[in-house]
C-alpha cells in the first residue's frame, strides 16, 4: 500500500455508468414496487460514485459534500416511496404497480 | 488497481443479484452486500466520511425499512405475491432503453471533456488519511460541511423534515378530510380494501 496506487478516473466512472443502467433496468423491468425502490438505489449509488470519483480527482470536497446530500435525498426518497407502497398496498392488497391504475385516464 | 477491480466486480453482481430476485428479502440482502462493497470503493477514494454514511445511513437504517415494510406487508397475508412473470414482455424495451443509454454515456465519456482532468486518481498513502487538513479526513470534510456548503447541510434538514410530513399523512389510515368518528373506530377497523368494489 506504500506505493501510491493509481486508478484510472474513466473506471469509476465506468462502473457508475454499469451500475446506474442496472439500477434502469431494475426499474425497467421489475413490476414488484419494492424491488423496483431498490433498483432506484442503486441508480442514487452509481451517481454517488461518480460524484465521489470526481471528488478525489480535483481533491476538493463539494463532491463528497455533494454525495451526502444525495444521500440525503434518497432517504427522503426512500421513506416516502414505501409509504407509498403501504399506502397502495392497503387499499389494492397486491404490490404490483400495474394494478395501482386508478388514476389512469 | 486489483482491489478496485474485485470491488468493481463484486458489485455489479450483487446489483445483478439485487433486481433478478423474485423475492425481495433476497434483493435487501443483496443490496446490503451491494453497499457494504460499495462503502469499501468509497474507501479507495479517501472518502472517510461517505464510507461512514453509507454504513449507518444505507445498510443501516434504509435497508431496515425495507426490510420492515416487507415485514409489514406480508403479515399476516402470507408471502408477497411475486406477480405475473412479465420479464418476457418487458425485456426487449428494456434491453434496449439500457443499451441505448449506456451508449450515449460511453460516447460522451469519451469525447467530453475528460481531457481536461487528472487522469488518475492517486490515493493517499495508507496513515495519511485520517488526519486533519488531509483530502477526504472526517475534520476536513466536516470544516467544509460546516463552513462553505453551510447552506445546503440545512437545507437537507429541511428535506428530511418534509419527508417526514410526507410519510406521516402517506401512511395514516385517514381519509383526506377525517371525521371523528372514523378517528374513533380506526383500531377496530378491518383492514380491507377499499377500492375492490369498484374493480
Amino acid at each position: 500500500m506504500s506505493a501510491p496506487m493509481s486508478v484510472d478516473v474513466s473506471n469509476y466512472l465506468m462502473l457508475s455508468a454499469v451500475l446506474f443502467f442496472i439500477g434502469l433496468g431494475g426499474v425497467i423491468l421489475r413490476r414488484n414496487p419494492l424491488i423496483m425502490l431498490m433498483a432506484i438505489e442503486l441508480m442514487f449509488n452509481a451517481a454517488n460514485v461518480a460524484l465521489v470519483a470526481f471528488a478525489r480527482v480535483w481533491t476538493n470536497n463539494a463532491g463528497q459534500i455533494f454525495a451526502f446530500l444525495v444521500i440525503t435525498v434518497a432517504a427522503a426518497e426512500a421513506a416516502i416511496g414505501l409509504a407509498i407502497v403501504v399506502t397502495v398496498f392497503r387499499r389494492a392488497k397486491n404490490v404490483d404497480v400495474d394494478e395501482a391504475a386508478a388514476l389512469r385516464g | 488497481m486489483t482491489l478496485f477491480w474485485v470491488l468493481a466486480i463484486l458489485l455489479i453482481a450483487t446489483a445483478v443479484f439485487t433486481i433478478s430476485q423474485r423475492s425481495p428479502v433476497y434483493s435487501v440482502v443483496g443490496l446490503l452486500a451491494n453497499f457494504v462493497v460499495l462503502a469499501t470503493l468509497y474507501l479507495t477514494l479517501d472518502a472517510e466520511f461517505i464510507f461512514i454514511m453509507q454504513i449507518i445511513v444505507y445498510a443501516g437504517a434504509i435497508l431496515v425499512l425495507f426490510v420492515f415494510v416487507i415485514n409489514l406487508l406480508s403479515a399476516g397475508t402470507g408471502p408477497i405475491s411475486e406477480g405475473p412473470n412479465r420479464m418476457p414482455r418487458a425485456l426487449v424495451p428494456a434491453v434496449l432503453v439500457t443499451l441505448a443509454g449506456f451508449g450515449f454515456l460511453v460516447v460522451g465519456l469519451a469525447r467530453g471533456p475528460l481531457g481536461i482532468l487528472p487522469p488518475h486518481v492517486a490515493t493517499s498513502r495508507m496513515g495519511e488519511v485520517g488526519q486533519a487538513g488531509v483530502f477526504g479526513s472526517v475534520a476536513d470534510f466536516g470544516v467544509a460541511l460546516f463552513s462553505a456548503h453551510l447552506l445546503p447541510f440545512e437545507i437537507t434538514a429541511f428535506i428530511l423534515m418534509v419527508a417526514v410530513v410526507g410519510v406521516v399523512v402517506l401512511a395514516s389510515d385517514a381519509a383526506p378530510a377525517p371525521t371523528h368518528g372514523h378517528h374513533l373506530k380506526r383500531g377496530t377497523q378491518k383492514r380491507e380494501p377499499i377500492l375492490k368494489a369498484e374493480r
